[in-house]
């Protein structure tokens, strides 16, 4: 009984966490007091608006994969910025810092991605309102 | 009692959703940029100068491709001047018949947001136009301006949508039929400022992201001023009598920079598809659609 009760309790956390969470431009789902380093294989590279998407594998060292999704800025703020749309393909192995959701699920906002040879895309985090001109990207 | 009933249920839930990385606490701070980037012509995108002693403004003269200054101008919050952020200051003067209207908007941004299924903004619900003034006071960046003997065309990067202000001194039309963009007439109150009033807008459309109402009274001014060669100011000023008991400035000299006549303004238009993809790979933050 009492463990058809804590389970009961894990699931009703589940599908809180599964609800849909997220506005763009919004950083109240991100824990913005910490970041993920995330070293992984591109599986899922989308360029486009409202915001660019990665979707990567990460593995831990027990070998249990996670598949995780962040998001950075739209393309028209990232090309300021070295970005453009054959910066990642599929298989790439990367090394992604993210700010991680609180809920605790795979996901993240870039802080930056470093590419196997070195190259270094910066994401953008503002987690106050997103609306401080120095925070603004400098072409 | 926790350790029988709770504790297993938190323990099974954090175990499910313990991420394969490594956690830091350091504070997160936004990294520079690199190196500047191409547009697509694989020209690299020059930026405004910011410390270069302008030329004088020329008279009667607003054309030219103007960067919005920052991000300022993307009021995610809602009006960049009066961001829905909670704070009292913030709140624009609503009259009784305002305050009621604003609770059926149903922002997904600012601190009434919903989540984003739930949101009735007219924007990202069904993809209707911003309008105005709400395309002065949402997404906000690279404006073209066309300067004609009879008009101004104002076109704005987000959406790809442009708009026609009259200068050839007709009057605004005496309760016209309401279009998203309403009608709008400008003047040149000195030899740098232009001030144009628009009224006709649609009432389905928004101020601004955090849903501010109004009504077909609405009388938007902007005011364009062109400060020197370089730099545009522009100021919005809201005034609506049956929502808000005064007008109210929404965007109080937001600054554009000039940008080179060469410059290719790159498409940043939000279609129905692309929005539906990030909602479904973001929006439950699920990450398994492959």
């Amino acid at each position: 009984m009492r463990y058809k009760l804590g389970i009961v309790l894990a699931l009703q956390v589940c599908a809180l966490s599964a609800a849909p969470l997220f506005a763009h431009h919004g950083y109240a789902n991100y824990d913005t007091d910490r970041k993920v380093t995330l070293k992984g294989t591109v599986t899922r590279w989308v360029w486009s608006n409202p915001h660019i998407l990665v979707q990567l594998d990460v593995a831990d060292e027990n070998g249990r994969v996670a598949h995780w999704t962040v998001e950075s800025e739209n393309p028209s703020t990232l090309i300021r910025s070295g970005w453009n749309d054959k910066s990642l393909k599929v298989g790439d192995q990367v090394t992604i810092t993210a700010l991680p959701v609180k809920n605790g699920n795979p996901v993240g906002r870039i802080i930056d991605v470093l590419l196997a040879d070195g190259t270094r895309l910066p994401g953008r985090v503002n987690p106050a309102t997103e609306v401080k001109p120095e925070d603004s990207p400098k072409p | 009692m926790f350790r029988r009933f709770v504790a297993p249920g938190i323990l099974l839930a954090a175990l499910i959703f313990a991420p394969c990385a490594n956690s830091q606490t350091e504070k997160p701070k936004s990294p520079a940029p690199t190196e500047p980037g191409l547009d697509g012509w694989g020209r690299p995108i020059v930026p405004p100068a910011q410390d270069r002693k302008s030329a004088p403004a020329p008279k009667h003269d607003i054309s030219g491709i103007w960067e919005g200054f920052g991000i300022s101008g993307v009021g995610v919050l809602g009006a960049t001047n009066m961001p829905e952020d909670g704070k009292p200051e913030h709140q624009p003067p609503y009259t009784a018949e305002g305050r009621e209207a604003l609770k059926l908007t149903k922002p997904s941004n600012g601190i009434r947001s919903v989540l984003p299924g739930e949101t009735n903004d007219p924007v990202f619900k069904y993809g209707d136009p911003q309008g105005m003034p709400r395309e002065d006071l949402y997404e906000l960046r690279t404006t073209q301006i066309l300067q004609r003997p009879d008009n101004i065309v104002m076109l704005y990067q987000f959406n790809k949508v442009w708009r026609v202000i009259w200068t050839d001194g007709r009057e605004l039309p005496k309760n016209p039929e309401p279009r998203w963009y309403g009608y709008s007439v400008g003047k040149w109150v000195d030899d740098y400022t232009l001030v144009v009033e628009t009224t006709g807008t649609d009432e389905r459309t928004w101020i601004d992201r955090a849903g501010r109402p109004h009504s077909t009274d609405l009388r938007v001014e902007e005011r364009f001023h062109r400060v020197d060669h370089d730099r545009l100011e522009l100021t919005v000023t809201i005034d609506d009598p049956k929502m808000y008991t005064k007008p109210w400035v929404a965007l109080d000299k937001f600054r554009f920079d000039l940008i080179p006549a060469s410059f290719d303004v790159r498409e940043m238009i939000w279609s129905p598809s692309e929005y539906e993809q990030y909602n479904k790979l973001m929006g439950n933050g699920s990450a398994n659609d492959q």
